[in-house]
């Protein structure tokens, strides 16, 4: 690289005297009715994001599901373990909402009995005995957010059993583990996220700009990574994890073994955006002005790359979603007590379970659209995030 | 354009086979060092986890009431050559693979190799069949959404590709054995009917197998369909707006002529260049599904050897899967280069 600031002296006197002058010009123009048409960048993404009505729904989405894993203790009837052994296998109950004409929903109370030739538990509602839903209602304590300890719920009975989603073979309820399992799930990806980002952010704008043999060893690196299939990769890392850890090390240790091929689609698709951005006429106005290299990255190009940083981060989100269920569901990713929607479906998996119990299916359900929700923001954003076309 | 017959060739052309087979040479002479470096990376994977085979195998004689001395311990890991150095270890292994002796399974007792090839075969089949089923339905597709963009066609396939991207495969696998078993009342686990098993082979075994592999490759195929569609679509879509087309059309050339022999030649070409990020999705997807569906793929023996940690196993199944990968790169870069002859080596 070439030195500038030996001689720059001089220019960059030149370059701020020319900038004041800029400045005053920009000004009297703006003075008049042009400044309407001076929406800034960000503006212009929000506004063309808004008018992309999938893009938004999927977004509102995302929004309800962070935010019921936030309160999912409050929010979920059950705790996790808490167990109703008088009712397993329970099959999802029917809501009604209105008694004699006025909002109060119930459900009916359930009277257990023997299938007389299979001998299967099966429960049959009793229509002379409706429990209404109550909302606020002391249960069960939980620390909402791991943090203040409480015992409100949203909603539950003062006797017998609601279950929107079905209980499983130990009669927990399945809405709950589900709502409370959205917890691991949904974090996973962020922090997963959060760290491939990290990692490929730094390393994909340090190869794009400085290129060379920097660029070469990245580049290298990469490729290797890459050239493992990321499942089978997945898989023998995760089984490499003691049996002993406790939870929370195991945790986030997935969170690492996910996001080591994570960070190499980031690194690439930053790369390639700084070879675009290294040869405008502002990073090399800044060198001119003898900014050093890190004030340059992390000053003005990696800001400059924000929009496409969100954008492939959303559109990363799923994959990890994805990797994490399914790592869990092959009994590779997290274990019990930890609960997430792939654990869930580990205990669906012996198909004459699933015949007789199905909604045991349920959480897939909603890692399908969590998944969808992603897609089709991301997607929006991609669109908005270059607000220039239309 | 190669093979194109008997006309002397143009001065380029020889220059531009010299080319390319030069390209091939210097690609699969850029595959080894790689190699090298998986097969060591590989290596040390599988020795991560804490412990041996040994010490499962002791574990799991434990368990069911057993008991190991000290010495015959000591025995086995010697036997299995568990005491050496690691570099000792890693150098037996890797310098059996040119005689294709991949190792010893410890938990088979049998060579590595006897045990995987056949798995390895249904893999690729199964992973091929997957590639050709999504290219094969995709493409119609995104011509179809192309030409009425924004039609209800259009909005309805994407609706579908998008379902397809999102719906996990362990999960369509799961679906399809709870609605095969319960709405068809047909078996959908394994490659055959329960009483076709032990069948001699026949037209009617033949259909039988047949009805238990399209499941598994429409399923591994579907996730990556949408993708495909996607690009396509868009392709054409850009493609069509080019003068050239515009130029063809102006001709008076049929539009069915124009999208077929101008623009969809064209707009595959992108194709090709995604195979290399379809290839590895199509290897996982095949371990997964291949679990659910009890598919004799590589991936339920992979996911035993992890766990028991069968090393030689698992590290033999992770490598070759990962040339499985390298390969498929490979010949997808040779096809881009050969299909689109504006690539520059």
């Amino acid at each position: 690289m070439i030195d500038y600031k030996g001689r720059s002296e001089h220019i960059k006197k030149l370059y701020e005297r020319q900038n004041t002058l800029d400045e005053s010009i920009a000004h009297q123009m703006m003075s008049s009715e042009k400044i309407a048409f001076a929406t800034s960048q960000w503006r212009m993404m929000w506004r063309k994001f808004i008018r992309n009505r999938i893009a938004v729904i999927g977004g509102i989405v995302i929004l309800l599901f962070y935010l019921t894993a936030l309160l999912a203790n409050f929010v979920a009837p059950y705790t996790l373990q808490q167990r109703m052994t008088a009712y397993s296998f329970l099959s999802p109950q029917r809501v009604h909402f209105f008694t004699e004409g006025r909002f109060q929903p119930f459900v009916y109370g359930l009277k257990g009995s023997r299938d007389p030739k299979t001998l299967m538990r099966v429960y049959v509602p009793d229509p002379e005995k409706k429990i209404p839903i109550r909302f606020f209602l002391q249960g069960e304590p939980y620390k909402l957010m791991g943090l203040f300890p409480a015992s409100i719920h949203l909603f539950g009975v003062e006797e017998g059993i609601v279950s929107l989603l079905g209980t499983d073979a130990q009669g927990r309820d399945m809405f709950s583990r589900i709502i409370i399992g959205s917890q691991i799930s949904l974090t996973i990806g962020l922090v997963g996220v959060a760290l491939s980002l990290i990692i490929g952010a730094f390393l994909g704008v340090a190869s794009g700009y400085f290129g060379g043999w920097v660029d070469n060893l990245i580049q290298r690196v990469i490729e290797i990574i890459r050239s493992f299939p990321p499942i089978p990769l997945w898989m023998a890392l995760t089984a490499a994890l003691p049996p002993h850890w406790p939870p929370l090390r195991v945790y986030f240790a997935i969170t690492i073994i996910l996001s080591l091929i994570g960070w190499t689609w980031l690194a690439r698709q930053l790369r390639g955006k700084v070879l675009a951005l290294r040869e405008e006429d502002f990073v090399m106005a800044a060198r001119l002005a003898g900014a050093s290299d890190g004030w340059i990255i992390f000053r003005h190009l990696i800001p400059a790359t924000f929009s496409h940083i969100i954008v492939i981060s959303t559109l990363a989100m799923p994959a990890m979603i994805l990797a994490e269920s399914a790592l869990s569901f092959l009994g590779l990713g997290l274990r019990p007590p930890l609960t997430s929607w792939g654990v869930l479906l580990k205990e669906a998996q012996n198909i004459q379970v699933l015949l007789l119990y199905p909604w045991l299916m349920i959480p897939g359900s909603f890692v399908a659209i969590s998944i969808l929700a992603f897609n089709f923001l991301g997607d929006g954003l991609r669109d908005a995030a270059d607000p220039y076309t239309v | 354009m190669p093979g194109a017959g008997c006309e002397k060739p143009a001065p380029g052309e020889h220059k531009k086979r010299y080319d390319m087979i030069a390209y091939i040479v210097k690609r699969i002479l850029g595959l080894i060092p790689t190699l090298i470096i998986i097969s060591m990376i590989t290596f040390i994977i599988i020795q991560l986890p804490p412990g041996d085979f040994v010490t499962t195998a002791q574990a799991e004689i434990a368990a069911s009431g057993g008991g190991m001395d000290a010495s015959a311990v000591e025995a086995m890991r010697i036997r299995y050559g568990l005491d050496r150095p690691m570099p000792v270890q890693y150098w037996r292994w890797v310098s059996g693979f040119p005689r294709g002796d991949f190792g010893y399974s410890l938990e088979w007792s049998a060579p590595v190799w006897d045990i995987i090839a056949g798995r390895l075969s249904w893999t690729l089949l199964l992973s091929g069949l997957a590639l050709v089923f999504m290219w094969l339905v995709s493409i119609p597709i995104g011509i179809y959404s192309a030409r009425h963009k924004y039609s209800l066609g259009d909005n309805v396939f994407s609706f579908l590709g998008f379902l397809g991207l999102s719906v996990p495969d362990f999960m369509l696998s799961l679906m399809w054995l709870v609605f095969a078993t319960m709405m068809l009342g047909i078996s959908a686990s394994g490659l055959y009917s329960p009483r076709m098993v032990d069948a001699p082979w026949s037209l009617a075994k033949f259909l039988d197998l047949l009805n238990h592999l399209w499941p598994p490759i429409v399923i591994m195929g579907v996730v990556g369909t949408a993708e495909l569609i996607r690009i396509m679509r868009g392709n054409l879509l850009d493609i069509l707006n080019q003068q050239y087309v515009t130029t063809a059309r102006s001709k008076g050339l049929l539009e069915k002529v124009v999208v077929q022999k101008y623009a969809v030649r064209m707009a595959i070409n992108p194709l090709i260049s995604v195979l290399g990020m379809q290839i590895p999705k199509m290897i996982s997807s095949s371990i997964i599904v291949g679990y659910v569906l009890s598919i004799p793929t590589v991936g339920p023996i992979f996911l035993r050897a992890l766990i028991t940690q069968d090393m030689y196993l698992a590290g033999a199944i992770l490598l070759l899967m990962t040339v499985m990968l390298l390969i498929g790169n490979l010949l997808a870069d040779i096809a881009l280069a050969w299909v689109d002859p504006r690539i520059r080596y």
